[in-house]
């Protein structure tokens, strides 16, 4: 399957290597270069290349391309979904995962690979698992590390893999014992030049952080668990269950996991927590262009709309703007044509707004299409869909955990067509 | 002696510096050939010294210092320059020396370094392999597993008859983490040595047989690797791996699943055959042990082995994973093995994928794209899912676009090239390029709008950008040709704005066009080669050969205006540096132009080159992708990559399914006298007479028969379908028993404990099963499977007549490692079907209990929790449930009712069904689905729904359908809120010319919906609605609905209600809510003796109890 994976960093010199069967030569990664050169932007490199003798699938993530050298015949998506799983494993260990942090990490990094892969084939991915094995570098540590020459590696094996649940580990004691759920919402829209909406669908996930003692047995219930359209499970989620009663009903992995992803389909009405007003012109001959943005809530329950960012590309003609933002700041990038509006939080009193002129390069010809704008936003405490959790109930423990419940909606890939 | 080469090395080198710096004056060639001998001196031996020196010289002597801190430190660093692909292999004997080092991680970098560096060091690598044999030894699982790992990595042939060993010694290893890492390293034997083939094939056989999920991945890996066409070691293996499929981790999931696809193209038969019987097919769902009767009925067309069955519906819940590969592979799996009309319920979650990472993205929507090509109807609800946001890489907008193009028709079309206009105006001048390819597409595929599509495209050629205006070009070039009567004002369009176009492939176009078209357009033709006679030398090749082309055309059908013309092109295309444009000239010369050499050919000169011309079929880039395997590697580049396995055409006729059996018969068989038993106590007394004699029958051929299984089979198999009916309870319950290895024996006390004979032999049996029990697999997964057979065998032997039990009680004794038993079973299990229909009563019982055991995929994990009783319960009973509220709404016959009839309405006929969904305009509001059919001889305009009385019910109406042709039929859906009553709903459907009145009467169960509840709540709501709002009536049933799936069956289709878990036997309890006002509706049916059960009804709609209470009474008493 895997045979080596290679990391590649945005100015194209590999970093970091690792095979798990015979060698492979570097040189193989020439091809992925490239296609590199040959791609326009950096995510338009095709994940899939292939060369004479082997199969190139990359991912990008935190602009490091990992590149994953395949032999044979494999599902492609095997190979994408393991090497993101990868990123995901080091991201949880680092805090971070940059180039930085795996060259310093680089033990780590290596001996975390060759746990996660065996002949190419994964062997062990469950973050759970993963940090009983090897223990995650922290400040202290490190220090403890270095005056002891004491090391990451776990000092006991590990019982994860053999235990009654594969996601937990035995033993886990905590003296405060809590869990918490984010009920985190994005809306996927596209609006249309004249405000209607042309496709909207709510993307939704729980996240959950859980610190209990023991073996706790945890459901979790909605009050309208008909909105979930599909979904998905973290592996401990009981799925009889959940077709039978619309209960989530799970043994936790310990600390922090997804427990659920879920779709509110398109064919519900999905409420649209802002508008935009614009008027972004250009005029043929003239080398000035206008641009006028007004954003205002709509459809939020009354909840603040807050840390609204707006962005947009703007046409390569343009070359600067002269703005001014009724509050917060603006930046525009004459190279990269991007402007972007940090608006903050929204007050319905005063609408917040961005006016003024754009000047357009000497003889360039109008362009065509206005830009589209990109809009991010956050309102504490709704989820946008509706979706409440009824109540939250252990078993199989004694004590009395701490429960807590947050809702969050964002904005995800949410396009306003101007 | 190493250094000592090196020494003299360097010294030959210093002197033969001292050398060179004296000849350098000298003599010039000289210093060429000495310094090249110097180069491949120092490169030999004295460059890598140089610079590696000072590091891994004190790396050495760290890794040989006493300290483990400094070691590790030096081991760290060693790993940092292997990580950084530099070489590191001369610290091989420093570091090899350490493998036998106390300090775990120390040992792990030195694994890290010996994987690497053992093919390139062979010899000093065998040194290590003592202590690998050592570890083989280790009490500990986890140090055995890795020392395999590391051993089976180190890629020297030598050590091969060693590892051979190990991987035999740890595939028979008492953990599953060994034998895992054991099939891990059968793959890695084989690669570095393929004549093990034979004997590693006989590990994995052995490793197949694992019941254990960590296994099942690895070695099903193992066998693709290996010997992916002994397809043979699979059949007795094939049942348990679908069983096991849930609880296996994800990535063995994958893997499994792509292999089960290809399993299940040999060996069954294709379920896409005309007129297939998929009712059939849903019984089979529920029927699990029904294969015996499937054989009977082999006259009809098509049914779908049960194997097959058990595929499909094992594999569904995972479509459910968060890994995007599982859900992928599930797709895939459903698309070659599924039904048709199977193949959607991947839609949604594929379309769910759409919002993973890119990468994911563009791998999903590349299926997609091949999907939608076959299967429009599969994607078409979701078509707003791939609409082209600007954020996307060009790549996924391409590929959007595809699938937008794929999902055109004449319904959505016009949404479609809404979209497509904005698109068009895109920055990414790529992606605007692709969208009027697309726009082309749709324009050839639906007649309709291919005028509005050509006049958009004129619109597009006065664009700014030249991509646009020429890809333009090219396509109306294309659309042009198909219809080409009506367009000449397009044709002179294009001829005028002909000087400012400059891509070639454009102008070519349009200079075509000219020539093919130059009848319709006589004044501009000429006029066009006029000015291209003057840029001739200027232009493109492409474009001159369309120039002579041109020129040509015209020659023939207006030679009085164009001869000079085309002689003064030839000419210079004579001279042309381009060979391809010579040769051309030079044959459309004698072609063309009457001379005595060029004899019969001229005379045809106009027909070959004004012949009519075929249309161009504009096709998907994704037509052809099919013939690959959805998901795999191949497809996704469009090219067979190396290893690709084809996926094999269905059988003609299924091979032997009987292959298959060993496993599965095997708790099929224990299950069936609990059954028999259970179905006894359920029955009562009522029936006692029926079943005495049935079982005074069984004991009597038993005793015959004693010892033969064969004969003994008839009454066994009556015994098992009468009870199988309470498969569900008992499979509940052995859930309930398998859920804590515990609790099992218990709960096997607790149900055989009803049937008082046998109590010793029992006890012993129990004793003899514990022991396997509690030290099997910790996950109750294969509940149903396995490990969950060993509770009820238990109940079984004691509860079965002692006919049956004497034989079998031998076999289960002796039957802790199933290997024996099995055998056995089989025989048995393929003796049935011949004497199955003996007696009337058989028969009778045959039919009403025909459904299998739940599904029971079982839950996740075993943990002693008070509240997992309770909580598996609903689990077991939730398929039934489920699969009739959503799920498969296919299993409850959905009443069609008439709405209109084709005479009355003049053609149009409508009916329609309650799809039992919560609607999606308002809550309150009933779904209706209304399947309009055309039965006239035109096409009907404009059918929507007309005025309604003022005051009546309110509906949300269809959109109007624009067009509907003949003998077409269209499904459309409507939402009504009857407000809780059988009022009538009352309106006009109307056409272009006509109206009708028509009316839906809501039969009162369709005005429910499902809820949920557990017993308890259920209980506490009855208790509120007591009194008047209670409304009860003794019925008689027919026998035959007494089993509670007949209960559950006919309730349900009445109903729309959702079936509430019942710890009683003889109490059944459905709830629902009404759909308007959401009030409750509680439903409970208590068997009684002799065939009558008391019904009651708790609502506080006292009207609609009435009802329903009528309707119900008369569904169960009818057979």
């Amino acid at each position: 399957m895997i045979h080596s994976l290679f990391l590649v960093n945005a100015s194209g010199d590999i970093f970091l290597e690792k095979h798990w069967k015979s060698v492979v030569s570097r040189s193989v990664c020439d091809y992925f270069f490239e296609a590199q050169e040959r791609a326009t932007e950096p995510e338009n490199v095709p994940p899939v290349i292939p060369t004479p003798h082997h199969y190139l699938i990359s991912v990008l993530r935190h602009r490091i391309y990992f590149v994953a050298v395949i032999q044979s015949e494999v599902p492609p998506l095997f190979v994408i979904e393991f090497l993101h799983r990868v990123v995901d494993t080091f991201q949880d260990y680092f805090g971070v995962c940059t180039e930085a942090a795996i060259k310093d990490n680089v033990v780590v990094v290596y001996e975390l690979l060759e746990e996660m892969l065996d002949n190419g084939f994964p062997l062990a991915t469950e973050s759970n698992i993963l940090k009983e094995l090897i223990k995650p570098p922290t400040i202290l540590r490190t220090m403890v590390n270095t005056i002891t020459g004491s090391t990451n590696v776990g000092e006991q094996l590990p019982t994860g893999q053999l235990s009654v649940v594969p996601w937990r580990r035995t033993g886990v004691k905590y003296t405060n014992n809590e869990a918490y759920f984010d009920v985190v919402e994005e809306i996927d829209a596209i609006i249309d030049k004249s405000g209607s909406t042309i496709t909207a669908e709510i993307q939704g996930v729980i996240d959950a952080c859980v610190k209990l003692t023991g073996m706790p047995d945890l459901t979790l219930s909605f009050m309208n668990p008909r909105l979930l359209d599909d979904v998905s499970f973290h592996p401990c989620v009981r799925f009889k269950r959940w077709e039978a009663e619309r209960i989530l009903s799970f043994i936790p992995p310990d600390g922090n996991f997804r427990l659920l992803s879920y779709h509110v389909s398109s064919q519900n009405l999905v409420a649209i927590p802002v508008y935009v007003k614009h008027n972004i012109t250009f005029r043929e001959g003239s080398s000035q262009g206008r641009f006028d943005l007004t954003l205002g809530p709509k459809q939020t329950m009354g909840k603040a709309v807050e840390s609204v960012l707006v962005s947009s590309q703007l046409p390569r003609g343009v070359l600067n703007a002269n703005l001014n933002p009724s509050q917060g700041t603006y930046t525009f990038d004459p190279v990269t044509k991007m402007l972007s509006w940090d608006v903050g939080k929204i007050n319905p009193q005063k609408l917040p707004s961005l006016k003024g002129t754009m000047s357009l390069q000497a003889g360039a010809s109008k362009p065509d299409e206005n830009p589209t704008i990109n809009i991010q936003l956050k309102i504490q405490q709704m989820a946008i869909s509706g979706l409440k959790v009824n109540r939250l109930d252990m078993y199989g423990e004694k004590y009395k955990p701490f429960k807590g419940i947050k809702y969050m909606t964002k904005a995800g890939k949410f396009q306003v067509r101007t | 002696m190493d250094a000592g080469l090196s020494s003299l090395r360097s010294d030959a080198v210093g002197a033969m510096r001292t050398a060179l710096v004296s000849a350098e004056s000298l003599q010039l060639s000289l210093r060429t050939g000495l310094s090249q001998e110097e180069q491949a001196l120092t490169q030999n031996k004295h460059s890598p010294k140089e610079i590696h020196k000072s590091g891994n010289e004190d790396l050495k002597e760290m890794l040989e210092s006493n300290k483990e801190s400094l070691k590790l430190e030096a081991m760290k660093r060693v790993v940092g320059l292997i990580a950084k692909g530099k070489n590191a292999s001369e610290l091989f004997p420093a570091v090899v020396k350490n493998v036998a080092s106390k300090n775990i991680e120390l040992k792990k970098l030195v694994y890290v370094y010996l994987v690497r560096y053992a093919e390139e060091q062979q010899d000093l690598a065998l040194l290590s392999i003592s202590t690998f044999q050592r570890a083989l030894k280790d009490p500990n699982q986890f140090i055995r597993a890795s020392a395999l790992r590391v051993l089976s990595s180190i890629r020297v042939s030598i050590i091969v008859p060693i590892m051979m060993l190990a991987i035999k010694e740890s595939a028979a290893d008492l953990s599953p983490y060994v034998r895992k890492t054991s099939a891990h390293a059968i793959q890695k034997l084989y690669s570095l040595d393929p004549d093990q083939k034979e004997q590693l094939i006989e590990v994995i056989e052995k490793l197949l047989k694992d019941k254990s999920t960590l296994v099942a991945g690895s070695v099903v890996m193992a066998f693709e690797e290996v010997c992916p066409d002994r397809i043979d070691l699979i059949h007795k293996n094939y049942r348990k791996l679908c069983n096991l499929l849930v609880d296996v981790e994800e990535w063995g999931q994958v893997v499994i699943i792509s292999m089960l696809t290809r399993y299940a193209r040999t060996q069954f038969i294709s379920p896409w055959k005309d007129g297939a019987m998929f009712d059939e097919n849903e019984k089979a769902f529920y029927d699990s042990d029904s294969e015996e009767k499937k054989d009977e009925t082999e006259a009809k067309p098509y049914i779908m082995d049960p194997d097959h069955r058990l595929l499909l519906r094992n594999t569904k819940p995972l479509l459910q994973s968060r890994n995007t590969a599982v859900v992928m592979s599930v797709a895939q799996l459903y698309w070659h093995l599924a039904p048709k009309h199977e193949v959607s319920i991947v839609t949604k979650s594929l379309v769910r994928l759409l919002r993973s990472h890119r990468e994911v993205q563009y791998i999903v929507l590349q299926n997609i794209a091949t999907m939608s090509i076959q299967r429009k109807g599969m994607f078409e609800p979701y078509m707003k899912s791939f609409y082209v946001r600007s954020t996307d890489a060009t790549h996924i907008k391409t590929l959007k676009l595809e699938i937008l193009t794929n999902l055109a028709n004449e319904a959505n079309i016009s949404t479609i090239l809404r979209e497509f206009q904005t698109y068009v105006k895109s920055q990414d001048k790529a992606f605007a390029a692709a969208t009027i390819q697309a726009i082309g597409r749709c324009a050839t595929n639906i007649s309709e709008v291919t005028d509005t599509c050509l006049n958009g495209l004129v619109l597009l050629l006065s664009n700014r950008d030249e991509t646009v205006v020429a890809e333009s070009v090219v396509v109306i070039k294309k659309l042009l040709q198909t219809q080409p009567t009506q367009h000449c004002e397009i044709i002179r369009h294009m001829a005028k704005l002909f000087d400012n176009i400059t891509v070639p492939m454009a102008r070519a176009s349009i200079l075509w066009l000219m020539g093919e078209y130059c009848e319709r357009v006589p004044k501009i033709a000429p006029d066009v080669l006029r000015k291209m006679a003057k840029s001739f030398t200027a232009e493109e090749d492409i474009v001159k050969l369309q120039t002579v082309n041109l020129a040509a055309k015209l020659y023939l059908t207006n030679s009085k205006q164009t001869k000079l013309l085309t002689q003064y092109i030839l000419n210079l295309g004579k001279y042309d540096q381009n060979y391809d444009i010579r040769d051309r000239t030079r044959f459309i010369r004698q072609l063309i132009v009457p001379n005595e050499k060029s004899g019969a050919l001229n005379k045809y000169a106009r027909r070959i080159l004004l012949a009519p011309k075929p249309a161009p079929v504009l096709q998907s880039a994704f037509k052809d992708r099919d013939r690959f395997q959805l998901g795999t590697l191949s497809h996704s580049l469009n090219t067979k990559a190396s290893g690709y396995q084809e996926l094999s055409d269905w059988p003609e006729v299924a091979p032997d399914q009987s292959e298959r059996n060993v496993e599965v018969i095997e708790p099929i068989k224990e299950w069936t006298p609990i059954v028999g038993k259970a179905g006894k106590t359920k029955k009562t007394k009522s029936d006692e007479k029926f079943y005495s004699d049935d079982e005074e029958e069984k004991e009597e051929e038993g005793s015959e028969s004693s010892g033969s299984e064969d004969s003994s089979s008839s009454s066994s198999s009556s015994s098992e379908e009468s009870g199988s009916e309470s498969e569900e309870e008992s499979s509940e319950e052995s859930e309930k028993t398998s859920t804590d290895s515990g609790q099992s024996s218990s709960g096997s006390e607790k149900s055989s404990s009803e049937s008082d004979s046998d109590q010793k032999k029992k006890k012993t049996k129990k004793k003899t099963k514990k022991a396997p029990q509690k030290k099997s697999k910790p996950t109750a997964a294969d509940s149903d499977s396995d490990e969950n057979g060993n509770g009820p065998v238990a109940q079984a032997s004691s509860s079965s007549a002692e006919s049956s039990s004497g034989s079998e009680s031998d076999s289960e004794d002796d039957s802790d490692s199933d290997s024996v038993a099995p055998q056995k079973k089989k025989s048995d299990a393929k003796s049935k079907p011949k004497v199955e229909v003996k007696s009337k009563k058989e028969v009778s019982l045959l039919d009403l209990d025909d459904f299998s055991p739940a599904p029971t995929n079982a839950p996740k994990s075993t943990v002693v929790s008070s509240s997992l009783l309770s909580d598996l319960e609903g689990l077991s009973l939730s398929n039934v449930s489920s699969t009739m509220q959503v799920t498969t709404p296919s299993f409850c016959p959905m009443k069609t009712y008439e709405l209109l009839h084709h005479m009355s309405g003049k053609g149009l006929s409508a009916k329609y069904h309650f799809p039992r969904q919560p609607c999606l305009y308002e809550p309150s509001m009933v779904s209706v689905q209304v399947i309009l059919t055309n039965g006239s001889d035109h096409c009907l305009e404009e059918i929507h729904i007309g005025d309604r009385s003022p005051g009546s019910l309110s509906i949300h109406c269809f959109n109007t359908i624009e067009r509907l042709e003949q003998e077409a039929s269209v499904t459309v859906s409507m939402g009504i809120d009857f407000s809780d009553s059988t009022q009538a709903a009352n309106f006009q459907l109307c056409t272009k010319e006509n109206q009708f009145s028509v009316s839906i009467q809501p039969a009162v169960g369709e005005l429910l919906m499902p809820s949920s509840l557990n017993e308890q709540d259920f209980c506490k709501e009855q208790g509120k609605l007591l009194g008047m709002n209670e409304t009860s009536a003794t019925i008689a049933m027919a026998t035959a609905n007494s089993s509670s799936q007949a209960i559950n069956k006919h309730i349900l289709s009445v109903a729309n209600v959702g079936q509430v878990s019942s710890s009683q036997n003889n109490f059944h309890r459905f709830a629902g809510r009404t759909v308007s006002s959401g009030a409750l509706v509680l439903v409970s049916l208590e068997l009684k003796e002799s065939s009558t059960a008391l019904l009651t009804i708790n609502t506080d709609k006292s009207v609609m109890a009435s009802m329903l209470l009528r309707d119900l009474k008369q569904a169960l008493a009818q057979a």
